[in-house]
């Protein structure tokens, strides 16, 4: 163990040969949960996008009318709600709140889960329905005009090119979590904060541990960016098609909205 | 005469307080290819629009074989099937190959399956000139490319009737023509073909029959010689002297 004498990169060393394996636990731990929060996040954004973006009007019959109203009302709340207050503010309600009204004690992990998924499907929810939205109708309507059902062509035809819109703006929430899943150290989950935390504090060297922390948090963030980078320019696809060309090559950048959501 | 197919009975649309059709009567014959001309604005493609009920009629019935399309419980998406119909805009959907495009449907709607599905695809494909570009995206094609893969994607709902929303008027002049033969093709297979369009070379050469539309409502209606050369009403007779004279 170094002395009161060690300099820094001593103390680092000693860090990353002692602590190694808890920091590569914890940044496991913040990746699972990131990656779990977000996948279930984008689920719950394309149920909420979905049925927000449903078309209502008054001649479809009374029922469907106030049924989708009062659904869209609630989910208006829920998404207004989560964007509205800090995640971290939102850990402490969710997991002491179990706790103390419902008499459940959630385990640490599960908690974390719960709570990232449900922040990140209240950003998600409005990015899908930004996303279905900037759809050409034109690609609904020839949907139905060739018979299909609006679910069937909303399944088939919209919510793909949707979701290839959204993608930028996908990728960049999950880099978002993988940093903000540090505030579930307040309710004890074991993340890469939470570790960093506990080392540092056994022996007052918070710099040397934090500095490890940002570099691995750093890795974490700039690979998963890069992977999406190339996922998306392989979703693409090449431009042209045959050799002759044509002049008609529509813009596929066209949207690259949707973004500029959380932090 | 023919069997009546589509029998439209006081039609009217309004968007707000703009009235865009006023009580169009209207009658498709089995066989029959049908120009909608008229100046812009005139509520052509609104007419079309609703006859597959892309626009809701604000009054009036439709029908289809003496079915009303509007009654509750009617198969509306068989029906859309059956009446196919054409876009300006081309519409194909962006995500799915020119193959794709003509299989979805069939799959969807008809429940053929998948082979069934590609080998009727790939036949209308071939008839439209397109066989070569089967695994294209949208994106790939050029326009008049686009629009022949639309009218392959709607022929392989094996429709009695395709209705066509000015099919050219989004082309460059060179495209129009591969677009035009491929419609004067299906129009001598005696598909019924109602079909609004600026291209009056089209109406007065393929169609059985040309209706002049101006203000919501039906002006004249008679074989395109009579249109073409005789109109009875002098408003047809104004719009033909303007658009001829370009």
């Amino acid at each position: 163990m170094p002395n009161a004498k060690s300099g820094f990169f001593e103390w680092v060393f000693f860090f990353v040969k002692t602590y190694g394996p808890m920091f590569l636990k914890g940044a496991g731990t913040t990746l699972l949960i990131a990656l779990t929060g977000t996948l279930v996040g984008f689920i719950i954004g394309l149920a909420v996008g979905y049925v927000r973006a449903i078309p209502c009007e008054k001649g479809d019959g009374a029922v469907k009318y106030w049924l989708l109203k009062l659904v869209r009302t609630l989910l208006g709340v829920y998404i207004e709600v989560f964007r509205s207050t800090p995640m971290i503010v939102q850990s402490m309600v969710i997991f002491y709140g179990a706790s103390s009204v419902l008499h459940i004690n959630l385990p640490y992990l599960l908690a974390g889960f719960i709570i990232v998924s449900i922040n990140t499907g209240a950003y998600l929810s409005e990015i899908v329905r930004g996303g279905i939205q900037s759809v050409d109708p034109g690609q609904m309507e020839a949907g139905l005009a060739i018979g299909m059902t609006y679910g069937q062509t909303m399944l088939n035809v919209v919510l793909p090119q949707a979701i290839r819109n959204i993608l930028p703006a996908l990728g960049n929430e999950f880099v978002v979590n993988i940093k903000d899943t540090s505030v579930l150290n307040v309710i004890s989950v074991t993340e890469l904060y939470f570790v960093s935390k506990s080392a540092a504090g056994t022996y007052f060297k918070y710099f040397e541990v934090f500095f490890i922390t940002s570099v691995i948090y750093f890795v974490m963030t700039f690979t998963v960016t890069r992977f999406l980078r190339w996922l998306e320019r392989k979703m693409d696809g090449p431009q042209n098609y045959a050799m002759h060309g044509s002049q008609t090559v529509p813009d596929v950048e066209l949207i690259r909205k949707g973004g500029a959501a959380s932090e | 005469m023919n069997e009546t197919i589509l029998q439209v009975n006081h039609l009217s649309k309004s968007f707000g307080d703009h009235e865009v059709l006023r009580d169009v009567d209207f009658s498709v014959s089995r066989g029959e290819v049908i120009s909608i001309i008229g100046a812009s604005g005139s509520g052509k493609s609104t007419l079309l629009r609703c006859m597959n009920l892309l626009e809701k009629p604000s009054s009036g019935e439709i029908l289809f074989h003496n079915e009303n399309i509007q009654r509750p419980g009617f198969d509306l998406q068989t029906y859309r099937g059956r009446v196919g119909m054409v876009f300006q805009q081309f519409n194909l959907f962006s995500n799915m190959t020119a193959l794709e495009n003509c299989v979805v449907g069939q799959m969807k709607v008809l429940k053929r399956s998948r082979v069934q599905a590609q080998n009727i695809a790939m036949a209308f494909l071939e008839k439209v000139g397109m066989s070569a570009y089967v695994k294209a995206k949208p994106r790939q094609l050029s326009g008049g490319q686009k629009q022949r893969v639309a009218i392959a994607r709607a022929l392989a709902m094996n429709p009695e009737a395709l209705l066509f929303d000015e099919p050219t008027s989004a082309l460059d002049p060179e495209m129009v023509g591969e677009v035009l033969s491929v419609m004067k093709d299906l129009a001598s297979t005696g598909l019924t073909m109602l079909v609004v369009t600026h291209e009056m070379g089209f109406a007065r050469d393929v169609s059985d029959r040309v209706v002049f539309m101006d203000g919501g409502v039906i002006v004249e209606s008679d074989v395109p010689e009579v249109v073409f050369t005789r109109p009875k009403h002098p408003r047809t007779r104004e719009f033909l002297a303007r658009i001829l004279d370009q």
